[in-house]
This record gives structure tokens, sequence and C-alpha cells, in this order.
């Protein structure tokens, strides 16, 4: 076994052991924190597949986190106030179950992928990372201007929405239904990537003429591949607002969507754990951190240059050794 | 809706427009010569307003203010390009967007930390307070029409530095082929701290100007940025022609838009819901008109064709 599968054994293991040790010493911020780092990460996992296997450097990814918030948010607004969402040509009434609320949020925001991408992907390189970053400039203002939901000042669902056969208010529980569904993300991720479309996409990326040459449209792979990516983010997004129990704005500030880009690098490029090993890492130093002093951010900013400049592939790397390059 | 009210906001326009490109011109310079993106330059613009604040307080000088907002955001580029950016020329743009990124955190928490969370107030200068009257019995505040004015004289500064002098010919030379220009004698290391210098005065320029009819706090220089990435996408990267003319769509656009659009919903909807739907719309006029141009050109107005 590679040193890096030994270290992404004991990062599973360590998400699986942590927040049940915490449960058995009833700490219950402990398993909101890991719950928070879970999430993050999920979202990340989402980016991932656009940006380590497609290349493309998407800074406004918090769109479809957001899109995700508040697909959540506006079915359970309308569950709590017994007001239908909408009554012609038919009626569609809110709703507080998790399973429903994470089909319309996946779908949504793959459909607003759909628009960003079919966009955005007509153009390349710095083009491309300043429009996706003006798209997510554009939702969070929509947001703020939309005062039917909260408009800047967001809104708060009071219960957190139910999944069959669990009781969610139960932090452990709640957490247990969010590492299942990061490590469906993992998996389809590693399937993915040994996939016929995951080879092509790889290939799309380093030769995009090759590609074209054996018939494949390098666009058409990129526009699957971003959907696919704003899906999985915006599955993170619901979750990350029944976590919360709120929606606002924020979701959709492209600060947001540049923490996602850093938990990809500070974790590891190209590695399929990178996403997780650097949200959980980011979480953790937010709160230690944090704790020491108001300013963190300093010392987080110098870390990352650190990290960009000298130390090329992320913890992993770091801890694991050159692994496959992604060049 | 009277005209008078439509020559203002148009006014308006332009004096947000302008000042909007002081910051794109020092953008698409930067990524023109050395093909860098980078995110802290809106925090060059913070660095200048402060600047300004600080000593503008301590003097009592509005002049004296704007010199240090110049001075200490060209110093602080000149800074980030020796330490930082100068490393970031061969990397891709993955690195450089986290690179300048972290820059910001820097930048943001550096000075909530010196200046606190507080904003500072900037005022405006007594010589240049109050209204004016404009031709038609339009009344103007003065300061704006003397940003309208100080930014057209700026841009035709920096149009005449790059068309007509010694350093703009090294600058043309630079974007076009590096190392024909190393070859030929330029020092290439100090031609680049000196175009990043200069985006940063621009920037810091704009914020100290922009500062004094807003509050200046910590995180005022992102917004801008984003508004600058879409201005040099919508008049084409590397171009400062198309950096004036993305600068005056996107300012009239956006002033316009927010006034006008709730009004022209009024006129087939129900009033509350039209400043809703006008709001709304208005919010994103300014990404609307990104993405048209982006439909019909994709390298933006005056860009290279890919």
């Amino acid at each position: 076994m590679s040193r890096e599968a030994v270290f992404n054994l004991v990062v599973l293991a360590g998400l699986v052991a942590l927040p049940l040790y915490a449960h058995l010493s009833d700490a219950p911020f402990t398993i909101t924190l890991a719950t928070r780092a879970v999430i993050l990460s999920l979202a990340a996992v989402g980016l991932n597949i656009a940006l380590g296997i497609g290349g493309l450097v998407s800074l406004g990814h918090a769109v479809f986190f957001g899109v995700g918030g508040y697909a959540m948010g506006i079915l359970a607004f309308h569950a709590q106030t017994y007001a239908p969402l909408m009554e012609w040509p038919f009626v569609v009434e809110g709703t507080k179950s998790m399973p429903v609320i994470w089909l319309v949020a996946v779908v949504f925001s793959a459909l607003v992928a759909l628009g960003i991408g079919l966009l955005s992907l007509r153009t390349s390189g710095v083009y491309f990372i300043m429009i996706t970053l003006a798209f997510g400039q554009m939702f969070y203002y929509f947001a703020i201007s939309w005062s039917a939901y909260g408009g800047e000042d967001g809104m708060s669902i009071y219960v957190r929405n139910g999944f069959p056969g669990l009781n969610t208010l139960v932090p452990v529980q709640f957490y247990g239904l969010c590492l299942v569904l990061l490590c469906a993300a993992l998996a389809f991720n590693a399937v993915l990537l040994r996939s016929p479309f995951g080879l092509a996409l790889n290939a799309a990326r380093q030769v995009p003429d090759r590609v074209r040459a054996v018939g494949l449209d390098p666009f058409r792979l990129r526009l699957l591949a971003f959907v696919i990516s704003g899906a999985i983010t915006g599955l993170a997004g619901a979750l990350f607002a029944d976590l919360n129990r709120f929606v606002s704005p924020t979701m959709f500030s492209w600060q947001l969507s540049g923490e996602f880009i850093v938990f990809i690098i500070i974790g590891g490029t190209a590695r399929l754990f990178g996403p997780v090993a650097g949200a959980v890492l980011f979480v953790a130093l937010e709160h230690f951190l944090g704790g020491v002093s108001d300013y963190w951010h300093i010392w987080f900013g110098l870390l990352l240059l650190g990290v960009v400049l000298f130390g090329r592939g992320g913890l992993i790397g770091v801890i694991a050794g050159r692994g496959r390059g992604h060049d | 809706m009277s005209l008078i009210l439509i020559a203002e906001q148009v006014l308006n326009g332009l004096q947000f427009g302008i000042m909007l490109f002081l910051m794109a011109a020092g953008l698409t310079l930067i990524f023109g010569v050395m093909g860098l993106i980078n995110l802290a330059h809106g925090s060059l613009y913070m660095v200048g307003a402060f600047c300004a604040a600080a000593v503008a307080a301590a003097t009592g000088s509005f002049a004296l203010g704007l010199v240090a907002a110049l001075a200490g955001a060209a110093a602080a580029g000149a800074l980030i390009e020796l330490v930082v950016i100068r490393r970031l020329y061969d990397r891709d743009h993955l690195d450089q967007v986290l690179a300048t990124f972290a820059l910001i955190l820097i930048f943001s928490e550096g000075t909530r930390w010196v200046f606190g969370s507080f904003p500072l107030y900037l005022d405006v200068p007594p010589a240049l307070a109050g209204p004016v009257a404009l031709p038609f019995g339009i009344q103007y505040p003065l300061y704006r029409l003397a940003l309208i004015v100080i930014g057209l004289v700026v841009a035709a500064g920096l149009f005449w530095l790059i068309a007509r002098t010694r350093i703009g010919v090294q600058i043309r030379a630079g974007e076009n082929d590096r190392e024909m220009i190393a070859a030929l004698g330029v020092d290439i290391d100090r031609l680049y701290t000196f175009v990043f210098a200069l985006g940063a005065a621009l920037a810091g320029l704009a914020g100290a100007l922009v500062g004094a009819i807003q509050s200046v706090q910590v995180g005022m220089g992102e917004p801008v940025l984003i508004l600058a990435f879409v201005t040099i996408v919508i008049g084409g990267i590397g171009s400062i022609k198309g950096a004036l003319i993305g600068a005056l769509l996107v300012g009239l656009t956006e002033t316009l838009g927010s006034v006008f659009l709730p009004e022209l919903f009024k006129l087939f909807m129900a009033p509350a819901a039209a400043t809703q739907t006008g709001a709304s719309l208005s919010s994103m006029a300014i990404y609307i008109l990104m993405a048209m141009v982006l439909i019909w050109r994709p390298t933006g107005l005056f860009g290279a064709r890919a």
C-alpha cells in the first residue's frame, strides 16, 4: 500500500473515530466542528472534479454552494410557514425532508452550473477565472436584493430538516449522514478518475488538440465536468445550511470560493483526499488559531503563501512524498 | 423623470467609471506585461485610502493625503512585487490566484490590526466642497466633478506614457517579447517592478479619491476589484483603451441601471413589485452586460483574438 493510501485511511479513520469519541465524552461542539469540516470537504471535493481533473480554475464555486443552501432555505421556509411555494400551474409545497431537499439542491445547482459553464467555458485561462468570479458576485448581489427570502439578513430555519429513520437533531447522527455523503462523493470521484470520461477530461486538460483529433469535444467534456462539480458543491451547500439552520448571501461570497480552492491546494492538488485534508486542516486552524489571535487570517495567509511559493504538493505531498504528478 | 436628473446620473456614472478605470488600468497593464492575475489589487486600493485618511487626519491637508496614498500604495506594490509576485511570473494562474488571495488575507487583517475595525473618514477638501452650477441649471457636487477631471487627466497621462515615452516603448515591447527586450539591454526585473508599482499607485490614488465620498474600511477593495475584473473582461485583457471603454460602460450601466430600471418597470408593474424587480435586475445588470459581450466576442471588445 502506498503512503498516500495509508494517509487516506488514517484521515478516514480519524473522521469516524473523533466524533464518536466526542459523542461518548459528551462534547457536541467538537462534533459540530467536525460536521463543518466534512461539509466543506464535500464542497471542495466537488470543486476538485472541475479543478483537479479538468484544470478549470473556478473562482465562483460558492455560487453552487449558495444555490444548494437557498434550495434548502426556501423549501424549509415554505414548510415552516405552511405557505405553498407556488400555486400555478401546479401546487408546490415546501418540505422538511432532506432527501427531497438534496435532490432539488443538486438539480438546481447543476442547472446553474450548466448556464454559467455554457458562457464561461467559451473562454479559458485568466478570463475563465475572472468570469466565474464575476458570476459569483452577480449571485451574491442578487441574493442581497431578494427581499422575499431575507435579502441581506438571510433566513433562519427553526428546526433541522428530517431524514427517514434518523433523528437529525442529534449531532452525531447528522454528522454520520454528512460523512456518508462525503464518502459517496469520494468513491464517485475515484470511479470517475478511472472512467473513460475521466481519462478524456484529464487528456483535455493536458493536450486539448489531441483530444479533438480523436474526435472528442473538449468543450463538452469540460461542461459536463463543471456541471457534475457544481452539483456536488450544491449538495454540500444544502447540508451546510442545515448545519447552521441559516442561509444568507455570504454563502455566495467570493471569499468562500477562494477558500474552496485553498482547501484543495493546502491538502494537495490532484489527490483524491486533498480537499478533505485541506478542509479539515482549515477548520482546525480556524478553531485553534482563532482562539489564540483575533488576527489569525494573517498567519493563515502567510502559511498559504509558504505552501504556494515553496511547498508544492500541500499536506499530502509533505507526508506521502511525490505521488502521481498532475502535469 | 427630468432631464436634469438624467444628466446628474450620467455624470455619476462617468465619475464611477473613471475611478474604475484607474483600478482596471493597473490590472490590465500588469496582466498584459507580466501575464499575472493579481487579486491583491483591491488591497492596494485599500492601502491608498488608509494612507490618505491617516495622513490627512494628522496634517489636515487633503493634498498631502493624496501624495501619501500614491507613495504608500506604490511602496506596498513594489514591496510585494520584490518579495512575492516576482516568484509567480513563471507559475500557472492557479498559483497566482492563491498567492495573491493569501496577500489579501494578510493585507486585510494587517490593516484591521493597525487601524481597528471601525471605518475611518476622509473629508472632502474645503476648496472642493459644495455644489457647482453647470449649464442648463444642473447643480452637481464640485468634488465629484473634480474626480472626473482628475481621472481624465491621469488617463491622458497614462496614454501619453505608454505611447510616447521611452519607458512606454519598453512596456509595449515587454508585452510582446520579453526575451528580446532583455537581450537588448533593458533591465526586465526593474521594468516589472516599475509597472507593478505604477499599477499600485493608480489603485491607491483611486482608493484615496473615492475614500472621501465613501467610508475608508477594511474590505473596501474587493468589490471594486471584482468590478475592475468585469471591466477588463469586457474591454479585453491587456488593452488600456479597452479598460477605459469598459470602465465607462460598467460605470454608466451600474449607475443608470439602479436609478432607471425600477422606474422603467413601474410603467407596467405595481410600484412595489417594480422596485423589487428593478433592484434585483439592476444589481445584475453589469454581469448581464459582461455575458452579452462574451457571447459576441469571447476575448472582449479590444482583446487580442485568442
